[in-house]
């Protein structure tokens, strides 16, 4: 088995070395990068934004080059957090605590170097996990039957819902509309066009790239419009030599880093525990067992060390769900596949046997992508220094003018523009109302297969509801779900009443 | 207007809920609902509606704890009207203009539009961002990636 996974590695080194590949994760990554250090522009919005020029593309290079500007705009928001004390991405939260402090003392230049190092060992060791545990998941997943699938769905909807930010009532009503607006359009069993309000557009259902466009463009934009203040570089120069840390400190975050990996790959074990909550057990860890905690929160490197390493080995195992069983488990996950799928190929157990070139290309793919990202930000730290003092008013009109156009370009249709345009509108509402819209995508995307999934298992079974607790693995599936639940209200119980801050939860949990 | 809002706003979230929930029952209610053994186009709508009001229900009577105010304070402040007029009107500026007009007219109006929107912008400033954006726009989507949009509109035939 471990014989297989080699060749099929070194199968997907050459995928990925191929010449127009090794030039579509370059990109990804490049511009991932540019637009994760832009002011007020996430993850999501890079990837939406840079997703229909990717249409054109072969498959292999499409994926390639979006998994790229994931983790450039990933390693951008650390740049962020570092230099700025801006957490543009909810994982960073906890890296600001110590990264700036070090900033601020003239060793940002040193906090950067190191979360390279962490965030490339993270990955390395999430990248591992997934070639070995991807084949695992898949050999057991293809004896899913309609009603696995559907529990499998809904614990990955849950998951995903309960544990973003903010209240979990309102993460479920966010994916349970994203399911609804997912059914929008014809109906694939009776051919009944569903809430297309008379217009013949909305028959093939609502665009993902609209609706990703829409809910993390034009919406952020209305909220961040006038509100963003200019930004002061002031301490934020940091110069090529900085970033090679001494011989102390990288002695001093070897342990760390390993500590944040292996927290890190856990957190991805476990359902719904993404990146976000990754970092902050990692940071707590750290603060746990340092001889001299007090230091953390005024420039400790430990502080910055594991986060970073934790956070980048549960994002590469995030992707294990998704390549092998079609399940997101957040948001950028589900445009991922959501581009698998405009591109054709239909996510799921099946992907790995039938395209083992886009599975085994996008694993190798990590790699080269991480050393690039190595290379890329070495050189071009004081561009993206620069990069970051860009006034946000000039951004904004830019981006929106890429909003436009890449709706437009999805399928030359003026209409979908208009469609993004109230999407946005709604998104700005939800927002003001304290929902997050990640959750959306994520039921959005899985909204027709659990429709056409629990039809089929109702079917199956004639209409009889225990299907789903007679068979074992379902009723395994769901058990979590429950545990998820009553862990979600434990946790509303204990924190009633009181201010849940960053530091509130590293002081709690240390 | 947004202090009430911040106020009452788990009540405008849950009420808001439960519009659309009931708003997509009353709409799938005129689909077929089907049986539980075969479920017909109308029925998982249905439920979902079910779930969005029951949702906006519990909202409204359970207020949120405070781990929201960290966020509240990020996205509320004072109405934009200016900002949000000229986002809006530069996205409706380039789907007026796309085909009437061209890529370079749409894109020009679109980024000056909504460049209009920050308060501390030039008139002058806008003019030239939207300029730049246009040529690069139509350097690197009509004459690049080819898109099926004339630089302008009269060079399409």
């Amino acid at each position: 088995m471990t014989g297989t996974a080699i060749a099929d590695l070194i199968h997907g080194f050459g995928v990925a070395l191929q010449p127009h590949n090794f030039l579509a994760c370059l990109i990804g990554v490049l511009m991932g990068n540019i637009v994760g250090v832009l002011p007020g522009m996430g993850v999501m919005a890079a990837i939406s934004i840079l997703l229909p020029l990717t249409f054109a593309m072969p498959p292999v290079a499409a994926i390639l080059m979006l998994a790229g500007i994931y983790y450039g705009a990933q390693y951008g928001g650390a740049i962020c957090s570092i230099l700025l004390n801006l957490p543009c991405h909810p994982p960073h939260a906890v890296t600001c605590l110590d990264g700036y402090p070090m900033t601020k003392q003239g060793k940002g230049g040193t906090a950067l170097g190191i979360t390279m190092l962490g965030s490339f060992v993270g990955a390395s060791f999430g990248i591992t996990q997934m070639i070995f545990f991807a084949p695992i998941l898949v050999s057991i997943a293809l004896k899913f039957g309609p009603a696995e699938v559907c529990s499998l769905m809904l614990l990955g909807l849950l998951a995903g819902s309960t544990l973003a930010r903010g209240s979990a009532l309102k993460g479920i009503a966010m994916t349970t509309f994203g399911l609804l607006l997912g059914i929008f359009g014809t109906d694939v069993t009776t051919g009944l066009e569903r809430f297309t309000f008379g217009f013949p557009e909305l028959a093939d259902g609502i665009e993902i790239v609209g609706l990703a466009l829409g809910l993390f463009g034009i919406a952020e934009f209305m909220k961040s419009v006038n509100k963003v203040e200019p930004l002061k570089a002031g301490y934020a120069k940091v110069r090529l030599r900085d970033m090679r840390p001494s011989r102390t400190d990288l002695k001093m975050s070897a342990f760390p880093i390993m500590r944040g990996t292996l927290i890190g790959s856990l957190c991805s074990l476990i359902p719904g525990t993404g990146p976000t909550i990754a970092s902050f057990v990692a940071y707590a860890t750290e603060k746990k067992v340092s001889k001299t905690p007090e230091r953390f929160g005024r420039g400790a490197i430990e502080g910055v060390a594991a986060p970073e390493s934790s956070t980048h080995s549960s994002v590469q195992g995030d992707f294990i769900p998704t390549m092998s069983l079609g399940i997101p488990g957040d948001s950028v996950m589900a445009l991922l596949l959501a581009a698998l799928t405009i591109q054709g190929i239909t996510p799921g157990p099946q992907l790995i046997s039938q395209h083992p070139d886009i599975f085994w290309g996008l694993i190798a793919s990590f790699w080269v992508g991480n050393i690039l990202l190595v290379f890329l930000n070495v050189p071009m730290i004081g561009l993206w220094v620069k990069l970051l003092t860009i006034p946000y008013k000039y951004l904004y009109p830019s981006a929106l003018f890429f909003v436009c156009i890449g709706v437009y370009s999805t399928n030359n249709s003026l209409f979908q523009v208009g469609e993004t345009l109230v999407i946005g509108v709604l998104g700005y509402v939800l927002l003001v109302l304290g929902f997050h819209p990640a959750p959306i995508l994520l039921g959005f995307v899985l909204g027709p297969r659990f429709e056409e999934n629990f039809r089929r298992a109702m079917l199956l079974s004639r209409g009889d509801l225990k299907v789903f607790i007679e068979r074992p693995i379902s009723a395994a599936f769901l058990t979590v779900c429950v545990i998820l639940l009553l862990g979600q209200l434990y946790v509303r119980w204990r924190s009633r009443g009181r201010v849940v801050t960053v530091d509130a939860i590293a002081v709690e949990e240390s | 207007m947004f202090e009430s809002i911040q106020r009452y706003r788990d009540y405008y979230a849950g009420a808001l809920l439960i519009l659309i929930g009931l708003s997509t029952i009353y709409q799938s209610s005129r689909y077929d609902v089907g049986t539980l053994a075969e479920i017909g186009p109308g029925f998982f709508p249905m439920v979902m509606g079910v779930i969005l009001a029951g949702c906006g229900l519990a909202i409204a009577f359970n207020q949120s704890t405070a781990a929201d105010a960290e966020h509240d304070a990020e996205t509320l402040g004072r109405p934009e009207w200016r900002g949000w007029g000229c986002i809006l009107g530069g996205v409706l500026a380039f789907i007026l203009l796309a085909h009437t007009g061209g890529l370079f007219p749409a894109t020009f109006a679109c980024v000056f539009i909504s460049a209009m929107g920050d308060r501390t912008m030039a008139v002058r400033n806008a003019a030239v961002l939207a300029l730049g954006i246009s040529v690069f726009g139509v350097l690197l989507f009509h004459y690049g990636l080819k898109i099926q949009l004339a630089p302008f509109a009269w060079m399409a035939r």
